[in-house]
């Protein structure tokens, strides 16, 4: 399974981006994404956001789960109290792909990796997607940070993808 | 320069693109989010560095609309802020993002001034009068920051709260329902009113906010 992780903010401008895969199942932590697919990902993202501000006022929740789906990628969506939201998109190892990497995928096939939409899937996401916001909110506490400044902080990055390795 | 700088901080690391750490390594995404009980601060200390505010807004003004909104924008950041940091405290089931004007107020007078002053505020009115339901005031009998402002008769239109204004302002900006907030002092108007200092602060909302909340309604 290969990520694509996004802060969005207020005006569709994008704060944060990050690619990492699994570290489940023996996962070593890198996108497989096929060199051809890879730069539709932020297209992909993006274009869920229309959903996003529709879902986002029919439940107070944080989390709104799984919004999207795009042939093999699943985007699922997290906002802010202050209306930033959090895009991240999962792409299951495909079947061809799979088949070039030998007998992992089949291995795979009940882990959170294979299964986009299972409800360990959900509650890992939600968990990797509330880490993130704690330390959103952090980035958000330093007084020379404004609404809808680029992150940059290598440390916020390095805490992203510890959350990454931990729960996805 | 840069050399000078890398020499008076032997201890310091130095990584590329110029960004330094501190010392001891901890930044502040090592510190915790929740630390509400020890962190109250002395009202002589704010009051002291809001009379500097207030000093530094009125200067360069043309008037008083013009200084309170300079203490508008002051205060506005603070409550984008406030908005995620206060959620962020709440406990994870009734951790929810406000969706109508009555939630987001209640937000407000609970939450917010919790927060900034350790009591709630006094009142949430809507404005009464059939014209304007886009409308809603927040009462404070005696706002914190007025305590120890006087404002010279010649001024008598200032509410020096305008910076709360601003703070109430940036909450409702962040959460998505567009509002402008206004300070009015209304206690005093009569001898004998039990709270010369009574402040309303007027919160009017944007058209689409209500045309939204009518929707929701419905659905």
């Amino acid at each position: 399974m290969s990520y694509y992780f996004a802060i969005i903010g207020t005006q569709d401008n994008p704060l944060f981006e990050h690619e990492f895969g699994t570290s489940k199942q023996g996962g070593d932590g890198q996108a497989r994404f096929s060199e051809h697919t890879r730069h539709l990902n932020q297209f992909i993202l993006h274009s869920s956001l229309d959903i996003a501000e529709e879902a986002q006022w029919t439940t107070g929740q944080l989390y709104l789960k799984a919004i999207d789906k795009f042939f093999n990628n699943y985007v699922s969506c997290f906002v802010t109290a202050g209306n930033i939201k959090f895009l991240l998109l999962h792409q299951p190892l495909n079947p061809t792909a799979g088949a070039a990497a030998g007998t992992s995928s089949t291995r795979n096939s009940t882990s959170i990796a294979a299964n986009p939409t299972s409800p360990q899937t959900e509650e890992a996401v939600k968990n990797f997607f509330n880490e993130v916001y704690e330390n959103y909110v952090k980035a958000v506490m330093s007084p020379f940070y404004k609404l809808n400044m680029e992150i940059k902080s290598p440390v916020f990055r390095a805490r992203v993808a510890a959350a990454g390795r931990k729960y996805l | 320069m840069a050399h000078m700088g890398t020499a008076g901080k032997p201890g310091g690391k130095e990584s590329g693109g110029g960004l330094r750490y501190p010392t001891n390594g901890k930044t502040i995404y090592h510190r915790p989010l929740n630390r509400s009980r020890t962190s109250e601060l002395s009202q002589a200390s704010f009051a002291y560095l809001f009379s500097e505010m207030v000093a530094y807004a009125q200067k360069r003004v043309t008037g008083i609309q013009d200084l309170e909104k300079r203490l508008n924008v002051q205060g506005h950041p603070i409550g984008l802020k406030l908005l995620d940091l206060l959620l962020i405290r709440e406990p994870a089931r009734t951790q929810t993002r406000p969706l109508n004007i009555i939630a987001l107020l209640h937000f407000i007078k609970g939450n917010v001034w919790q927060h900034l002053f350790g009591r709630q505020a006094n009142e949430v009115q809507r404005s009464s009068n059939a014209e304007t339901p886009d409308e809603y005031m927040i009462i404070d009998n005696e706002p914190v920051v007025n305590a120890y402002i006087s404002v010279p008769r010649e001024m008598s239109q200032l509410n020096c709260a305008a910076f709360v204004a601003g703070i109430v302002e940036g909450v409702c900006d962040g959460a998505a329902f567009p509002a402008r907030v206004t300070a009015h002092t209304v206690g005093g108007k009569e001898d004998g009113e039990m709270w010369p200092g009574k402040t309303v602060f007027l919160v009017k909302f944007q058209p689409e906010v209500l045309e939204r909340e009518a929707l929701l309604g419905k659905g």
